[in-house]
């Protein structure tokens, strides 16, 4: 499996972040930056992270397992996560995520037909004080109106 | 980066006065206002020193626990022969907290210099910031930021022209609230499942990779360029007996201004609500506070009229915690609070320990059956059964946090929970005798 210069680079360094013989901390900075480029935490890409540290692909797999943020199928290219834990409960995120699966016509971590978007319904990702919140991809968005959503919905092109 | 929410006058501006100053992120905006200026002081002092100065800051720990800083400092053993860690918790994840983003965006510079200020206290030669996943953008911001400090020879070797080296790094996780306890945390930093870890021992003894480390929040280690520049005395001073300084805290919820604002240990809670956040919205009244995250039980009103120190809020049946404070105004339905907070940590529980991971499933589903209205009386006081047997029979404090907010809420507002059991038209059967 090859991966692009920038992302080699980036686990060669990260390697040399912990002690002689504790490679096995790269793991998971590996699995998060290297879903970025694959796509998603494929059984070749698995199998390859396990093969450069030293592991069983089942060490690897019992990780993935683990963390809500790795997905062994993949995402939508805009990925829009909204927060409906207390803070942003109490400022009408549940009503958004309502508003999002209706527009969308996706539910819970749905993928749409084409690949384009995909929806999930998350937990408190630390906006509380400008809530309530959406995260598209890693782009965060404060206060959003359902208008704002709206907006931020159908911007999600192409 | 611009600024989340107006700063508010009636702040104590300690660890935040840089925050909106023109290019804050960067090592020129630091070094112009104080920076680094902490770290060229602890080079010409001795650890013990550094410790005791921390000690008398009465600074206790941002992340939630509010254990003392300066004696968790001193755990750990300098003697050892073990290399020791550095460990930033910024895992921020607590419902209700989101201070620690704005102290590595806008300031990631304090950061460095307050894990420098650790390094040389415990003996340390290498250190990682552990950020949540969510938080893509700030590792980038601090991977700048880290850049930055290793050119002007703040980080790497001979610091100072000392023999003092220091290397810091950052560390992503992947998107799990227990990785923000701390045994759990060094777990993921060493690449494995989040799952806590017995204790003793504790990080200080051993901690990543089975050597002693320094674990704080990233407020805490931020904190501490502050005390050794103005003296630990003097930051203490700010505070109250016990708690010492200034924090941040996240103000969210029915509020008009909601925000982070910092301000001194002890600030009253209802000035800090009426005055830095306007007051509830929409002119109601005010019903409740969550004062220091979801897992703090949440106080009445009329038992809000009190400092936020750690004490004060114990001895009011609650916790500072990580300074997440949710207001909520007298709509607000507290059978779908309690249910919206179960449902959090039903999913966050990492399933090590049973009484957990049975404990909160069991729960969201019996607040669940109430809330949809199919609930019976004995329903009410189960769900505080359940709860209160799981109280300090868990792994780590995650069932103590899921427990503890749902017995406060069941007890304080029962007479909710009674009028939906009410609503169901089959609930209660009378017994028919069949003798």
């Amino acid at each position: 499996m090859t991966f692009s210069p920038e992302l080699e680079a980036k686990f060669a360094d990260l390697i040399t972040h912990y002690p002689e013989g504790r490679q096995r901390a790269a793991l998971i900075p590996m699995l998060m930056f290297g879903q970025e480029e694959v796509g998603s935490i494929t059984n070749e890409f698995m199998n390859e992270v396990a093969r450069r540290l030293g592991l069983t692909p089942m060490q690897v797999d019992e990780v993935v397992g683990y963390y809500s943020m790795l997905h062994k199928k993949p995402m939508g290219k805009y990925h829009v996560q909204v927060c409906t834990n207390v803070a942003c409960m109490l400022r009408g995120g549940a009503e958004l995520y309502d508003q999002a699966c209706h527009k969308l016509g996706l539910g819970h971590k749905e993928v749409s037909a084409d690949g384009l978007v995909s929806l999930e319904e998350v937990e408190c990702m630390g906006a509380c004080s400008w809530a309530p919140a959406v995260q598209v991809n890693f782009d965060f968005h404060h206060e959003v109106t359902a208008d704002q959503l709206d907006t931020i919905l159908e911007g999600l092109k192409k | 980066m611009k600024l989340f929410n107006e700063p508010s006058p009636l702040e104590t501006k300690i660890i935040s006065f840089r925050f909106g100053l023109e290019n804050s992120a960067s090592i020129d905006t630091y070094l112009a206002n104080d920076g680094y200026q902490a770290l060229r002081k602890a080079l010409a002092m001795t650890p013990d020193d550094i410790i005791n100065e921390v000690k008398a800051s009465n600074l206790r720990g941002r992340g939630g626990a509010g254990f003392p800083t300066g004696m968790k400092w001193s755990f750990v053993p300098r003697a050892s022969e073990k290399p020791k860690y550095i460990v930033v918790n910024a895992d921020e994840s607590e419902p209700g907290t989101c201070k620690d983003r704005l102290l590595i965006q806008h300031d990631p510079h304090q950061l460095i210099e307050g894990c420098l200020l650790g390094a040389l206290a415990v003996g340390a030669k290498k250190g990682w910031v552990y950020i949540r996943g969510e938080y893509n953008y700030l590792i980038h911001i601090m991977d700048k930021a880290i850049a930055e400090a290793y050119k002007h020879g703040f980080l790497g070797k001979n610091i100072g022209g000392t023999d003092f080296s220091f290397d810091l790094y950052t560390h992503t996780g992947a998107g799990a609230y227990e990785c923000g306890e701390e045994s759990a945390l060094l777990e993921s930093l060493e690449g494995k499942r989040g799952v806590p870890r017995i204790r003793p021992p504790f990080p200080a003894v051993s901690g990543a990779f089975q050597s002693p480390t320094l674990l704080n929040n990233v407020e805490t280690f931020s904190s501490v360029p502050a005390i050794l520049r103005m003296g630990g005395q003097a930051y203490a001073d700010l505070g109250v007996p016990k708690s010492g300084g200034t924090r941040l805290v996240c103000m969210s919820g029915h509020v008009n201004k909601p925000g982070v604002y910092e301000v001194p240990l002890g600030f009253p809670m209802m000035k800090f609500i009426n005055e830095i956040g306007g007051g509830v919205w929409k002119g109601r009244a005010l019903k409740a506070v969550i004062p220091g995250g979801s897992s703090s039980p949440l106080l009445k009103a009329e038992e809000c009229d009190i400092p936020m120190d750690y004490d004060s809020i114990a001895k009011a049946g609650s916790m500072l915690g990580s300074g997440g404070l949710m207001v909520m105004d007298e709509t607000t339905d507290m059978v779908k609070v309690a249910l919206r907070i179960m449902r959090f940590y039903q999913h966050e529980s990492c399933g090590w320990c049973i009484p957990c991971r049975e404990g909160t499933t069991w729960l969201k589903k019996m607040l669940q059956r109430v809330s949809d209205g199919h609930g019976q009386t004995r329903d009410i006081d189960l769900i505080g059964d359940l709860a209160q047997n799981m109280m300090g029979r868990t792994f780590c404090p995650l069932g103590d946090a899921a427990a503890m907010p749902t017995i406060a809420i069941v007890k304080k507002y029962r007479n909710e929970f009674e009028e939906y059991v009410a609503r169901n038209p089959f609930a209660t059967p009378e017994l028919v005798s069949i003798a």
